[in-house]
């Protein structure tokens, strides 16, 4: 549940960046390990691909990708935040960069579906 | 647990990284059509220096990103601190940058 | 007053330190109280073991702030029409500071963070210098006009998540006193402003909750304070060089 005190968009926009990135780094070593098998191991890398074939595993690769792009649209409305003095906006911003991830994680789903 | 230069990797690497993820999920999103296959991966990367260029520093700055993110979370998840949380973060930055690099030198110059 | 009506409930954290529990009260409902109106109605008229800590009633001098309902306020000044939900009402001792008893909170931690942050004052002229003319319209001496209403309620200090998950964290009071320094041209030593907010427990440990400006009840914005050290300090990190920490 979240507590009455945090119930506000920025502090909503912060979960969601800790989230993303925690998942995104426990993603990062998968990743890097099916790609050193693209050589070394061909067949077994192709047998990990073809298994993104399925319908469960693309959306949860949209979910990956949704993952990033939260990270990426939220720490580029952060380094904004943080370096520009834009203090009234701060809200939209949010907004925006959810919007965004929201936008290119949508477009990464219809295509791979 | 940041001190300024901490605070200023973090903060550059993620700025070195803004076109780099814009690239990368452009590449993505264009990548999946038709399902992906090791031979088209390869087609793309083999001996290539740009991409070599590109998923190399794409790897260096998320190394040092993901490894100071991730000590921030176990500072204030495990209240580790001191030398072991300095250990833990220069763990994880090796290990992302070795299994990084061993996977960028495998798709291009392998 | 108006003629009462249906008594209100009213949950109140007793308890010395780290253990205690709530207590319900039956407390006459009023057209015209306040949180703080509350709190005394119950020390008076039905338990006088109950401690908590006011001073002045009106808003200025920042001892009253508690949790209500699961945020944090200055009691004084809540009308309680603001927070009665189902006739019921939760209040409990501030949190991210230890508890002495009840209601009343330990400040300590608080005001050392607050000296710790650089929040004293140093002087760069002596009494027999003439004293020095500060034009209040510059954009600097706005931006220091900004941060000094705060009343050092630590309300905002209790709203921030960053404070209760790292202890060394300044938190966003001491780093707004800090950010008025800096943008207070009488500070001759800005640097060492940075320097003291560049340790590991300084403004770059902030993850931008915002809760602090959120729930300042003086409509302050540490946040943007905390935003303009990180901007100051990344630029000092420049200009220094990677030598400087």
């Amino acid at each position: 549940m979240i507590r009455p005190h945090r119930s506000h968009p920025l502090w909503l926009a912060y979960f969601l960046h800790r989230v993303s990135g925690l998942a995104l780094a426990l993603f990062l070593p998968f990743h890097f390990l099916l790609l050193s098998m693209v050589i070394s191991q061909p067949q077994t890398a192709d047998a990990l691909l073809r298994f993104t074939d399925h319908l469960t595993v693309k959306l949860a690769e949209g979910g990956l990708v949704f993952l990033l792009a939260v990270h990426f649209f939220g720490g580029v409305r952060l380094l904004a935040l943080e370096f520009l003095p834009w203090s009234g906006k701060r809200k939209t911003i949010t907004a925006a960069a959810i919007a965004f991830a929201f936008f290119v994680s949508g477009s990464f789903v219809l295509r791979a579906v | 647990m940041l001190n300024a230069r901490l605070y200023m990797a973090q903060r550059l690497s993620a700025m070195i990284m803004i076109p780099l993820v814009f690239g990368h999920l452009a590449v993505m999103i264009y990548a999946i059509q038709g399902g992906l296959t090791t031979a088209e991966i390869l087609g793309r990367t083999k001996g290539s220096v740009t991409w070599f260029l590109f998923y190399g520093t794409f790897v260096a700055a998320v190394s040092v990103h993901a490894a100071i993110g991730v000590r921030v979370i176990i500072h204030e998840t495990f209240s580790l601190k001191g030398k072991w949380l300095e250990a833990t973060t220069w763990l994880i930055g090796a290990l992302l940058l070795i299994m990084g690099a061993r996977a960028v030198l495998e798709v291009t110059f392998a | 007053m108006t003629e009462a009506r249906a008594n209100m409930m009213i949950s109140v954290w007793r308890g010395m330190g780290s253990t205690g529990k709530f207590e319900t009260f039956e407390v006459p409902a009023q057209d015209n109280q306040t949180v703080l109106d509350v709190v005394t109605w119950i020390q008076q008229a039905a338990d006088p073991s109950l401690s908590y800590r006011y001073a002045c009633r009106v808003g200025m001098c920042g001892s009253c702030a508690m949790m209500v309902n699961g945020q944090p306020r200055w009691t004084c000044r809540t009308h309680v029409k603001r927070v009665l939900r189902d006739n019921q009402i939760e209040i409990a001792p501030l949190r991210n500071l230890p508890v002495i008893k009840d209601l009343a909170t330990d400040m300590d931690p608080f005001f050392d963070k607050w000296v710790k942050a650089g929040g004293v004052h140093r002087a760069s002229r002596s009494r027999d210098m003439p004293i020095q003319e500060v034009k209040p319209d510059t954009a600097q001496r706005q931006a220091a006009d900004n941060g000094i209403e705060c009343i050092n309620c630590a309300v905002c200090y209790a709203a921030c998540d960053t404070v209760s998950s790292n202890r060394d964290y300044l938190g966003p009071a001491a780093l707004q006193r800090a950010w008025t320094l800096f943008n207070d041209e009488k500070v001759v030593d800005k640097q060492a402003v940075l320097d003291a907010v560049s340790g590991s427990g300084g403004c770059h440990n902030c993850h931008t909750q915002g809760s602090c400006t959120k729930f300042c009840p003086n409509d302050l914005d540490p946040l943007g304070s905390i935003a303009g050290l990180k901007r100051e300090t990344a630029k000092s990190f420049f200009r220094r060089g990677s030598k400087q920490c």
